[in-house]
């Protein structure tokens, strides 16, 4: 799977408001309901089990990236949102750093295969230092949806 | 006593492991991996067909994205290679990171 295959290119924002989780998990949720992925009826409830799902665990694995995301009934395909913080965000990740950089996945429940390839896709790039660097300096929404798509498309990016 | 010191005397050790719980591996379960690998001081290496990945690292391990029915290999190497494999087998065939295997497809077999 791609990053185009499940990113909504429309909901990619730049310059996160929130400081904190959950707020930047609100942001994003509401990004993928702006973008026409998700009806705005079922914000809270995904905005909800999306904060529970990080209680348990947090997906900030280090490295200023976190991937908060869940299985909900509300998708019949992998859809996700790229937010960017340029001061950070405290998501009570693995090694204590503020976090840059968060793609929010929200997985189609009875498919758990599509989530897998869904986060195969994200870590395969996330665990690469030039593109953290690159999305953590990219300042437009524009910017960001060119990263995604050189990486997709140019096997020689890294 | 001298310990038996072949070529191999911290050799590594392998082992072939099959994901059986449902959701396959995805990040809870990656976690529990790891989380049970750096209790061995041996290093651990796990692979599928394309990819060969630090079985210490979350994000690397995530990365193997391995679906239910996927067989992994693991690769141990140090002093505690042994007891490393068996712990990292258990947890993923017998324990299936606490989660439930795939429900039966056919109710009729």
């Amino acid at each position: 799977m791609k990053f185009s295959d499940f990113i909504c290119f429309k909901a990619i924002i730049p310059e996160l408001k929130a400081k904190d989780r959950d707020g930047a998990i609100t942001e994003l949720v509401n990004a993928l309901v702006k973008g026409g992925k998700l009806k705005s009826s079922q914000s809270a409830e995904i905005i909800k089990a999306i904060v529970k799902r990080e209680k348990e665990a947090s997906t900030g694995m280090g490295k200023g990236v976190a991937v908060p995301h869940v299985k909900h009934l509300a998708v019949k395909e992998a859809i996700a949102a790229v937010g960017r913080s340029s001061r950070g965000i405290n998501f009570s990740s693995l090694d204590k750093q503020p976090v840059y950089s968060v793609i929010l996945l929200i997985s189609p429940v009875d498919n758990p295969d599509k989530h897998l390839q869904a986060m195969e896709n994200i870590f395969k790039h996330l665990q690469q230092e030039k593109f953290r660097k690159f999305l953590r300096q990219s300042q437009t929404a524009e910017q960001i949806e060119e990263l995604l798509k050189e990486v997709d498309e140019n096997p020689s990016f890294y | 006593m001298w310990p038996k010191l072949s070529s191999e005397s911290k050799g590594a050790v392998e082992a072939e492991v099959e994901i059986r719980n449902a959701d396959g591996l995805h990040m809870r379960p990656a976690m529990q991996f790891v989380d049970v690998a750096t209790k061995f001081t041996s290093d651990i290496t796990v692979s599928n067909k394309e990819n060969s990945v630090d079985g210490k690292s979350i994000m690397q391990m995530s990365m193997l994205a391995a679906t239910c029915g996927t067989k992994l290999k693991i690769r141990a190497q140090g002093p505690d290679a042994q007891q490393a494999i068996d712990a990292l087998r258990e947890l993923v065939e017998v324990k299936m990171f606490g989660e439930p295997p795939p429900r039966a497809k056919n109710s009729n077999k």
